[in-house]
Formats: C-alpha cells, structure tokens, sequence
C-alpha cells in the first residue's frame, strides 16, 4: 500500500474550500481511494455534502457533553458517507467566545491518539478555516500531518492576498520541517484573464495553477440537496472538471517552499492585470471637494 | 507580645491576648462573619449523608484534586537526565510552581528555566522567546541537553514546539546537533503523570527514533527500567539494588534520585547523577523494558513497543508481595539468572514482618487516594495484610483503571466493602470519611484537612491521615522512603501499624479511664 498522504486546504473565507474539497475528494473516493476528511472550522461545514446533513455533530461538541475529549471514542466522532469516505468535524466555539484554534490542536490529537489514521486509509483532507490566523489553525501543517497545502483561490484581489498570507505561514513551518505548497486551486468567479493571472501568481510563490475549476451551477443545485456534484449528476461535465482535479492531485510531486512576494509585488502583478488601476499619488488624501476645487 | 529576647513562631503567638483582640475585631467589625453557631450549624450539616449526596451531584467544581498538572511531571522526569535542564515554553509563574512544589516536597533546590512568555508573545507566538532561551539557558547553565515542555498558555495559542525548536537551531542560536528533546503537555489535559509520559516519550523518542540502525533487541543483555512519575527517592535505589543483587544489568530510564538529594558539602550541583543520553541511545538493545507504573505510561508503552520492537511484560507496579515477586520472576525469565538467596531471605524477613504484626492491621479499615499505579500498589498491600481498603479514589486515572481496580478488591474477602472513585476529589473523599468512617486515611499532605475537619466534629469522628503520596510538604524525609519491593513493603507496614499502635496509645491514655489498656508491650 502506498504511504498514506496528507493534505491540508486552505484559502481566504468564503472562497468555496470546503465545496472544493468535497467534490475533490469525492471524485477521489469515486476512483476508489479511502479518504478522510477532518473539517478544521468551528462552522463544521465540511463534510455535510458527503454525509448529506446538516452539520455533523462536532468533537468538541462531543467533548464538552462528555466531560473531557478523553471520555470519547473514535466511533463517536467518525462518521461515514458517500464513496466510503470517513468525515470527522473538530468543531468550537460560537463566533466571539473561547478558542477555536485550540478545538483544532485538540481533535487532531485525539484522532490521532484513537488511530484514525490508520493503514487502510490513503488520503487525509484537512478543510482549515479561511486564513492561517494563528498556532491553532497551522496545527495541520505541523511536522508528521499535512505535507501538501494547496489554496483554493480566485482572480479576485482579496483571495489573491490571502493566498499570498497563506504561503508566509507556510514558509514558517517548511523551513524546519517537511510540508510543502503543492498548488493552487483557481475556483473561479468568472474575472477577466482569471486564469492567466492565478497561472502568473502561482509562478511567483514557486508552483502551479494545479486546476481551473469553472464555475457552475451544478455546483450550487447538487449543494442545495446536499450532495456533491460527482454523487448528485456523475453525468455532469463540471462533475468531470472536480475528476480531473483529482487526477492531478493524485498524480501531483511538484512540492515546494514557497516564495511569498511583497505586496507591492502583488499590486504590481494585478495592474499588470487590470485588476487595480495605477496609482495616481496626486489624490492621496484629498477630499472630493479638494479635486473638485482643482479640476476647476 | 513580640520580644527579641523570645520571638514566638505565628503558633503560639496569635494566642496572646493582643492578637486574639485584634483578630477578634477584624472579624466582628470587618468580616460580616456569621454567629458561630451558623458556622457550626453549617459545618455539622456538611458531614451528614444529605451534604454528601449533593456533594457527589456536584459539576462545575472541583475541591482539592489530588492531582497536579502535567508540566510539573515533565519537569520531574526531564531532571532524570544526566546534565539536563529542564526548560518550560511558557510564563515564568508555572514554573516558579513546579520549583517550589519540589523544594517543598523534596527540601531540595530544583533547576527548571522558562521563557517567560508575555503578552507580547501570546499576541506574536512564542517563537522569539525560544531564540532567546535556549542560547541563553544553554550559555548560563551548561547543560548537555534542554528537555522542553510548556504551559497552557503555548498550547492555546498553538505553539509548535518541533517547528520552533528546529527554527531555533536553523537561526543559529543553538548548534544544529544540540539535543532538545520536547513535549508538548498542556496543564489542561490529563495530570503530572500524564506529563511525565509525555516528556519522557519525547526523550526518547528524540535520542533513538533515528538511530535504530544496527539495534538489535537483547544485544546489550541489559533490562530496561521507566519509573513514572516517582518521587520516593528510595524506589530508585531499591530497584538498582534488587537487579544488582540479581546480577541483571540494568538501565534505570530516568533516575533523579542524586539530583533530589545532592550531599551538603559546600558545592552546589546544579546537575548529579541521572540517565545518560548514551544509556538512553543503547536502551532499544535491552532485552526488554519494564514500566514500574504501567497505568500512567501509555504513551511510553506504544513507542517502546512500536520502534524499539520490546515487548514489554504485562506486570503490575510492584508493591506488596505477590506484585514484587511477579517483578522478579519475570526479571529472572528474561534474564536467564536465579533469584539469588539475599532477595529470597530478605521476602521471607518481609514476609515475618507481615505475621508480626498483622493482627494490628486485621479488619482495620483505610481510606485512600494517589496515583492511580500506587493507589493499586497500596490496596494490595492493604489486602496482603487482612486490611480493608473502603474508599479508593483517584482522580488522575481513567475508566479502565476503575474496572481493574473493583476486580483487584473482588480478588480478596477484605476487598468487598471498597469502592472505587475514579475522577473524583479530596471535598468527596471528606464527605465519605464522615458517612462511613474509616479508622485511617492514606494519601498526601492535602489529607491533613479531611483528619481536621473530621477531629472538629468530635474525638471520636477523627480520621488520622498517614502520609503517603506526593507531595509531602509538612514531614520531612518521607520522599527518602521506599515503596517498592520487599524493602517497600516492610516500611509501608511499619509506618502502617505504628500508625494504629500511636492511634491506640492516643486512645488508652486517660488516667483512670481508658489506660488499663495503655500497655507497654504491643
């Protein structure tokens, strides 16, 4: 059997990581791999297309009933869904209270001390909370767990930005230890030259566009019964778009240490792009009155 | 009054009139304190079985745990090592807590660093704090390796102790082949005892894990011993002496024995004795390895089988007789070599000891609490000696300890009335020593409030608590005690009985009244 993979998605908030992932590793499952996925987000969305419910019943739900994360079981927090794939929510706390990035440390160790990583299985996806906002939500991309990080991104400024944060922290954990970039995934919103430009940002932080997923309301019509698109309409052909992303990321060595660029690198490639005009420096600070008096 | 001719410690000193004026007044104009009668009222209610089942409803609130947190036991193990410095990520009160807990415990300094995490590195990660302290604990103190564990405050904030370390080494504050083993121990999970397996599997697993080449289980003829969380020094040496007599070579895992109990001899030892890294680095050739407190060494049991290949013996912690001779057979099976006469004469003279003085301890009924490992260890003493163990509570030890706990008590007829209370604290342990009284109370220096609280309701109700466990804080020298082996069981014996024989003298000693069974010989 081969060594058992780890890979850990993450991407600005918003951006439909936990959509991809799921249709990803669907399409994955489909070919007939054992996959686990452990949702790192206290929204617990990341596995309802899979086990078609609402949200599945967290571990630190689960904990905090119980008493302490010791009082559980693996069979308490792992449930299993289309194409056999096992899905475990750490879960956390309500937006405004407590930690949720200690929720993430927390069921991480527990599945790891319960043996759910075990031989049969050859494929772990961790879904992580938007950005790497703190040790918390990098717990994934520590030594021995999650050695590829792909960033689900788009053509748009703010996703571009995050996945340009995204590799810093990256950098922090590669330089001493074995996780890598592995690609991005473009998830488009339909902006101009997306495609060119997600390609040109990839080559700057050191790898690849790894797939352009277009965007498809399959997607949201097999997502309102939730379902994934591979289970919902396997006829489909952005079905077959989520079946070549798989292929790719199975087929996938091409892991680097980032380079993350400085942000007025990053502005300079969306002018490069149209996507922010010029900086005329005469503006700054001036109030429309101000340009007005002038323009007079 | 104070005079400086005849300073009076705060007892008897705030007996003195003034004192007991101005104590007095605090209370009545200051305290709004309640008449004593409520107080009494009160206390008299919080001993009735009414009381202990609200008690035993109690959620939200813990009282006394008996148990400490898990850095304090990897501080413990780490100082096992030879010329090793114990170094905590995290903020400087925890482990001024830990130092002064074994200052108290052992009446001994305890080197332990941290690096002093603030608010700045909660907000931006501990990482810079690393930088600093390692190159600077490995400049000022000389050690040959820096065992790091942290404190809650690293956890919840994330800190990746593997990462920072290697960044640590990357940046150049500390050379690439310096040795910092890690573990990661938030105080929030488990206990001490879970820290120490924690700590002690990051050791080894950081000095063998990538240099299980050419190892070979059995080539250095040696057995390897892990103590756990130990604090009786004794227990160190009466393991080393047994395997010396039995001339089995032997590596003792851990071994703070010398750096707890260091000679007055005018130099100060910063490190003494211990383990060494090459004894450690050799350990995965041992024909096996024994784990004297298998109930807390879960994390150890999985790696030592797991890399080094051992198989490790299904052995109990060995306390009392049968418990110590199982130790030794199994010494002698793997081994190959006799159980020698001095160890045979010496559980025969154990065994004399135990039939001298069992009609003292027969039907005598013990409260007690501790370690989960030790806890066993003593209900089977307790049962070897026709003493019934009543109440047995741990809150450090899981599930599965309880099962095999109840089964243990089941295997004897003086087992049937125990019962066992796992998870639960020293304000439920004070409750049950008031419902159904026992006639002793075993466990540590925390227990002396339940033998107070238990004398105020009368004379008669007292539940004299003997001392063992840890921490001792208010006897000194306990910690230099044996509990293990023969050598173990004769003293917990002799403390045991003198225990009820000073409790009987207590008692026969009204002039006139009782004393016409205040005898001289017992």
């Amino acid at each position: 059997m081969a060594r058992l993979r780890q890979c850990a998605i993450y991407g600005k908030g918003g951006i439909g990581k936990s959509t991809t992932t799921q249709n990803l590793v669907a399409a994955i499952a489909e070919a007939g791999k054992k996959v686990l996925i452990v949702g790192c987000d206290p929204k617990a969305d990341s596995t309802r297309l899979i086990l078609h419910s609402k949200a599945q019943t967290t571990v630190m739900h689960l904990a905090a009933e119980a008493g302490s994360v010791e009082d559980l079981e693996l069979e308490d927090v792992l449930s299993v869904g289309f194409g056999g794939i096992k899905c475990v929510e750490s879960g956390g706390p309500e937006p405004g209270v407590g930690c949720a990035g200690r929720g993430v440390i927390t069921a991480i160790n527990f599945l790891e001390e319960e043996g759910a990583y075990d031989d049969e299985l050859d494929f772990v996806f961790y879904d992580v909370l938007g950005d790497v906002v703190c040790g918390g939500f990098a717990m994934p991309i520590r030594e021995n767990k999650a050695q590829e990080i792909y960033i689900v991104c788009s053509g748009e400024m703010m996703a571009m930005y995050a996945a340009n944060n995204i590799c810093k922290g990256i950098v922090k954990y590669a330089n001493s230890g074995s996780v890598r970039l592995a690609g991005l995934i473009c998830n488009s919103r339909n902006t101009d030259r997306e495609d060119e430009l997600v390609m040109a940002l990839a080559a700057r932080l050191g790898t690849t566009m790894i797939h352009f997923v277009p965007r498809d309301n399959a997607v949201q019509h097999a997502e309102i019964r939730r379902m994934t698109v591979i289970e919902y309409d396997p006829t489909h052909k952005q079905a077959d778009e989520y079946r070549q992303l798989a292929a790719k990321i199975v087929a996938n060595t091409n892991f680097v240490i980032p380079t993350p660029i400085e942000m007025e690198q990053l502005e300079e490639l969306l002018m490069e792009f149209g996507i922010m005009s010029v900086e005329d420096q005469t503006i700054i600070g001036k109030t429309a009155a101000e340009l007005a008096a002038e323009a007079a | 009054m104070q005079t400086t001719e005849k300073i009076k410690p705060c007892y008897p000193l705030f007996g003195d009139d003034d004192y007991v004026k101005s104590l007095g007044d605090k209370r009545a104009l200051f305290e709004e304190v309640h008449s004593p009668e409520k107080v009494y009222e009160t206390f008299m209610w919080t001993t009735t079985q009414e009381y202990q089942d609200l008690n035993f409803g109690r959620q939200a609130l813990t009282v006394d745990p008996a148990k400490a947190c898990q850095p304090l036991g990897a501080v413990l193990c780490a100082s096992g090592f030879h010329k090793t410095l114990p170094y905590v990520h995290g903020s400087q009160g925890c482990v001024a807590y830990f130092r002064s807990y074994f200052n108290r415990h052992f009446k001994e300094p305890s080197s332990c660093v941290s690096d002093s995490m603030s608010e700045d590195a909660a907000v931006f990660g501990g990482q810079k704090n690393m930088y600093d302290g390692l190159a600077n604990a490995r400049a000022l103190y000389k050690p040959d390796m820096i065992a790091v564990s942290t404190t809650c405050m690293a956890e919840v904030i994330g800190d990746d102790l593997n990462a920072f370390i290697n960044n640590t080494k990357k940046e150049g504050h500390i050379p690439q082949d310096y040795p910092v083993p890690f573990a990661h121990t938030p105080s929030f999970v488990g206990s001490h005892t879970t820290g120490w397996d924690n700590m002690f599997e990051g050791v080894i697993r950081y000095l063998t894990l990538n240099n299980m080449e050419g190892k070979e289980v059995g080539s250095n003829g040696k057995i390897n011993v892990v103590p756990g969380f130990e604090t009786y020094l004794g227990n160190y040496r009466v393991i080393k002496r047994m395997l010396a007599e039995m001339d089995v070579g032997c590596t003792l895992l851990c071994d703070p024995s010398d750096v707890f109990d260091t000679p007055a001899d005018g130099e100060f030892q910063m490190y003494a004795g211990g383990t060494t890294m090459d004894e450690v680095k050799d350990a995965p050739n041992a024909l096996t390895t024994l784990l004297l407190q298998p109930a807390h060494l879960e994390k150890t049991r999985k790696y030592v089988e797991g890399t080094w290949n051992h198989e490790i013996p299904k052995l109990n912690i060995p306390m009392g007789i049968d418990w110590t001779d199982e130790f030794l057979m199994k010494v002698a099976e793997v081994s190959g070599k006799e159980i020698p006469d001095s160890l045979v004469k010496e559980r025969g003279r154990c065994v004399d000891l135990i039939t001298d003085s069992h009609a003292w301890l027969h039907g005598k009924k013990f409260a007690l609490y501790g370690d989960p490992d030790f806890v066993q260890g003593m209900v089977k003493i307790l049962l070897e000696c026709g003493a019934e163990p009543t109440h047995v509570l741990c809150n450090n030890a899981h599930k599965r300890w309880g099962k095999a706990t109840e089964s243990l008590l089941a295997s004897s007829p003086f087992g049937v009335n125990g019962k066992v209370y796992v998870g639960k604290d020293l304000w439920h342990l004070r409750s049950l020593c008031f419902t159904d009284q026992p006639d002793f109370l075993i466990g540590n220096s925390y227990g002396k409030f339940i033998q107070r609280d238990t004398l105020y309701k009368g004379k008669e109700f007292e539940v004299p608590l003997i001392r063992l466990g840890f921490p001792i804080f208010d006897r000194h020298h306990l910690h230099r005690q044996t509990t293990l082996g023969y050598e173990g069981m004769m003293s917990i014996v002799t403390q045991l009985t003198n225990a009820v024989l000073e409790q009987l003298d207590r008692e026969t000693m009204g002039m006139g009244t009782t004393d016409y069974n205040f005898d001289l010989v017992r």
